[in-house]
């Protein structure tokens, strides 16, 4: 089990927070890839992966990034902080 | 170091006094971010991601103590809801010469903007509006 977390945009285009998914996804973009198959608000809040940043386990991470022993990975927008 | 992200506003004065007390360095620089009026917008919504903003933060103000030998340096960074011309960070250094202070305080805003999980949205008279991330916020990281 996975916990995933959607921060700004992301969240109000998938319209929840947080959830919690049982995956067999190896990578960040297995994941991405088996979301974007679920509905058409994932497949509009994935479409260009571009456009969004990951974190794994709470550190910024890449879309190749492998899944194995991580308990949490979050999606979201580039950071606007400052 | 002191990294603080917090809702509640702070006086910027006060934190500096504060922050200036019994040093040895010579120079102390501080940068204050406000709420800018970008136009018809009444308030500025600020989202992060708890488990992440301190540790992420932490990580950057480290690097700046060892790069510039800092003898403290401070992060107040707010989320929630924040009216125009509210504060809505602070950042400050503290060196032995001014150059490590600016410096040292420059690399942290340019990696809080883009490093540090927080999310700015626009509340408007006639809605809302994500801030979107510009590219010459990344471009500023590639010079240090």
């Amino acid at each position: 089990m996975i916990d995933i977390l959607y921060f700004a945009w992301v969240r109000e285009r998938i319209g929840l927070p947080r959830e919690r998914v049982q995956t067999d996804a190896a990578t960040v973009a297995d994941l991405v890839a088996e979301l974007r198959g679920r509905e058409e608000r994932y497949a509009l809040a994935f479409a260009d992966t571009s456009a969004l940043r990951v974190a794994v386990d709470q550190d910024l991470a890449d879309f190749d990034a492998p899944l194995a022993g991580v308990r949490e990975v979050a999606f979201f927008p580039p950071m606007t902080g400052g | 170091m002191t990294v603080r992200v917090q809702t509640a506003a702070f006086d910027m004065g006060a934190e500096l006094n504060a922050f200036s007390e019994g040093l040895e360095a010579g120079a102390v620089v501080s940068f204050t971010g406000l709420v800018r009026d970008a136009g018809r917008m009444v308030a500025m919504e600020i989202e992060h991601y708890p488990a992440m903003t301190e540790r992420a933060i932490t990580a950057i103000v480290q690097e700046a103590t060892a790069r510039w030998s800092l003898e403290r340096a401070l992060v107040i960074h707010r989320h929630g809801r924040l009216m125009v011309g509210e504060p809505i960070m602070m950042v400050a250094t503290a060196a032995r010469h001014r150059a490590g202070a600016f410096q040292a305080a420059e690399f942290l805003m340019d990696y809080l903007k883009s490093r540090a999980p927080f999310w700015k949205k626009e509340i408007g008279a006639e809605g809302e509006v994500w801030v979107e991330a510009k590219a010459s916020d990344e471009d500023a990281l590639t010079r240090w």
